[in-house]
């Protein structure tokens, strides 16, 4: 992808006179309207409207049939005050970003160091451990439900190893959220991989070698040469999967359904099935932009942290 | 460019290249050792895909066995066939098809115009419009769905392709990721085609579009794979099996089917065949507009 440098397009043609201005602006506004017609109005209609609606609905008691009726902060107050499952369906999420990300991040940057220029066919590498990240989801969660279920692979290995009986991987309080991670790690760590390997490459060689020269063994090298630099990176990676992380959905909702009980319900979960489950579209709404202040608590936090360990300057 | 030290190469030096260099001055092991242990690695990874493959080719008493066995009786090809048929499945991929093909058509002639206007027109308050376009980048889509359904019942789009398709078409990101394209390429191109008497349409189509295709197929490739891949919308807006996308499909068919995992594992591997084909095609593509823009959510 060749980007052209953007300086080159400040150079302007000569103003026109006044009258002859005018006349162009409003024909280049003319134009302008009728390129932007198809975007904005379905910007307009499937952004702007639910927004909207979502912040109203969060208001009101609405369920699908039946009258509607404002309830002010009530729904807000049933989630935050009374609630148990939403604290459980909360604190699941949270668990799970702890787990989640600093797993991400650890694996994602391992191979990228790992598959460095030296390997031969990285292009092959980089790919097939992209792969999970594109094969729909749902089937990915599924071949893994197969590989954890009574029974099943990991199962009749584990008896083969240990010669006792394996645990109920996805049955049991214990292990379903750990196995939620684990997939949820190998199907997405992908992304990550291909953009801390694009900030690798372009750590410049010479600073290494200096160090190298200097007498710095590689794990310092790394540390303290290459990890500065990609910095940047690292801050763009961890704030794109944090907030991803707290969408999470389809892994636990295919491998355990959120159980055992509620133990790997997640604030999607909970969403999904207030919503469209029982039909209490207010409260469903409510839940929704809980997640959502989250986001940007944690990704305001991202920011205001980044001036103490992220280095813009070359 | 420095190539004596051999502690890292620039990128721009091919692998194969660098390799060919190093073996002739002496034999290293530790690269050999690294390379094995990677492979090992990659296999690890790649193991459940493999696993799902030798389910989907075993004969349906055969799926557990202890211990494990790779394989079963007999090669049971016909799996594949069966699942196909036993659900809708050929139904599923049509309707997997028609929605990312629509969805990504509609994504990026909207998001082109726009991004052209947005890159290239003067008009009042284009900055503020750009701007709240941005703005709605971090909302979550989960904020979305619960008015998009009323939505889509006032509308009557209930269990519609139109309803799985044109919610999601017309997000700022196609037209953010366009825009900052358009804006790298040079006035220049475009004065010579204006000077020649093309309208702006002409310049869009034939100066415009062709210097970004990179980025076009790049959002292309994506917005296809997100469609093809997206389950909780159509879980909320899709009640009949008729209607139903390839995930949504698995996930009814893991209902209806329980325990047939051979079934199961064709119909799974089935539907990973459209994303890794365009992965393995257009992979260098993707991976610099990865690399560049984080492209495509996790």
């Amino acid at each position: 992808m060749a980007i052209p440098i953007p300086g080159a397009a400040a150079r302007l043609a000569p103003a026109p006179p006044p009258a002859e201005r005018g006349a162009a602006a409003r024909h280049e506004a003319r134009a302008a309207s009728g390129f932007l017609a198809l975007s904005m109005a379905g910007f307009l209609a499937f952004t702007i409207l639910p927004i909207i609606g979502s912040l109203v609905m969060a208001f009101f008691d609405w369920p699908v049939f039946g009258d509607r009726s404002f309830t002010g902060l009530s729904n807000f107050s049933t989630l935050l005050r009374s609630d148990p499952v939403f604290h459980r369906v909360l604190g699941n999420t949270v668990l799970f970003v702890v787990l989640y990300l600093p797993l991400n991040i650890v694996v994602s940057m391992a191979l990228a160091v790992w598959i460095s220029p030296k390997v031969r066919a990285r292009g092959v590498y980089r790919v097939l451990f992209f792969l999970p990240a594109v094969t729909p989801m749902v089937a990915n969660a599924i071949v893994w439900q197969l590989l954890l279920t009574p029974r099943g692979v990991v199962d009749g290995l584990w008896k083969s190893v240990t010669g006792s009986d394996a645990p109920n991987f996805l049955g049991s309080t214990t292990w379903a959220m750990g196995c939620v991670v684990v997939m949820s790690v190998w199907q997405g760590f992908g992304y990550n991989m291909l953009v801390f390997s694009a900030a690798l490459d372009a750590v410049p060689s010479t600073l290494v070698e200096a160090a190298t020269v200097d007498g710095a063994g590689p794990i310092r090298r790394f540390f303290t040469i290459v990890l500065p630099l990609l910095s940047p990176s690292m801050f763009f990676a961890v704030t794109m999967t944090l907030i991803t992380s707290f969408q999470v959905f389809i892994q636990p909702y295919i491998l355990t359904g959120g159980g055992p009980g509620v133990s790997t319900e997640t604030l999607v979960m909970y969403l999904y099935r207030i919503g469209f489950e029982q039909f209490q579209m207010g409260l469903a709404a409510a839940t929704a932009w809980v997640l959502f202040i989250i986001i940007m608590a944690v990704t305001a936090l991202q920011f205001i942290g980044q001036k103490r360990w992220v280095h813009y300057d070359n | 460019m420095t190539t004596d030290v051999g502690v890292s190469r620039p990128a721009s030096v091919p692998a194969a290249a660098s390799a060919h260099h190093r073996r002739h001055r002496r034999v290293h092991l530790g690269p050999i050792i690294s390379q094995v242990l990677l492979t090992v690695v990659l296999l690890f990874f790649l193991a459940p895909f493999l696993w799902a493959l030798l389910t989907a080719l075993k004969p349906a008493d055969e799926v557990f066995s202890t211990p494990p066995k790779a394989i079963g009786s007999e090669i049971a090809w016909h799996n594949f066939a069966d699942a196909w048929n036993f659900l809708p499945f050929g139904r599923f991929m049509v309707n997997g098809l028609v929605v990312s093909v629509l969805g990504t058509l509609v994504v990026i002639v909207s998001s082109t115009l726009a991004a052209y206007a947005f890159a290239r027109l003067r008009f009042r308050g284009r900055e503020r419009i750009f701007v709240v376009y941005l703005s709605t980048l971090m909302i979550p889509q989960e904020v979305l769905v619960v008015p998009m359904f009323i939505l889509m019942q006032q509308l009557g789009w209930v269990n519609s392709y139109a309803a799985l398709v044109l919610p999601w078409a017309f997000t700022a990101f196609g037209t953010f990721l366009l825009r900052q394209f358009f804006l790298g390429i040079p006035r220049e191109l475009e004065e010579a085609a204006m000077v020649d008497g093309a309208g702006r349409i002409r310049v869009l189509l034939q100066v415009i579009v062709p210097t970004a295709k990179p980025a076009i197929a790049v959002l292309s490739v994506f917005t296809f794979i997100n469609y093809w891949n997206s389950f909780l919308w159509p879980l909320i807006i899709v009640n009949t099996a008729e209607m139903a996308t390839v995930p949504l499909g698995l996930n009814m068919f893991r209902g209806q089917q329980g325990n047939q995992w051979h079934l199961m594992m064709a119909a799974s591997i089935i539907s990973m065949v459209p994303s890794a084909v365009m992965l393995l095609l257009l992979q260098r593509h993707l991976v610099r507009g990865i690399a560049l823009s984080g492209l495509g959510g996790r």
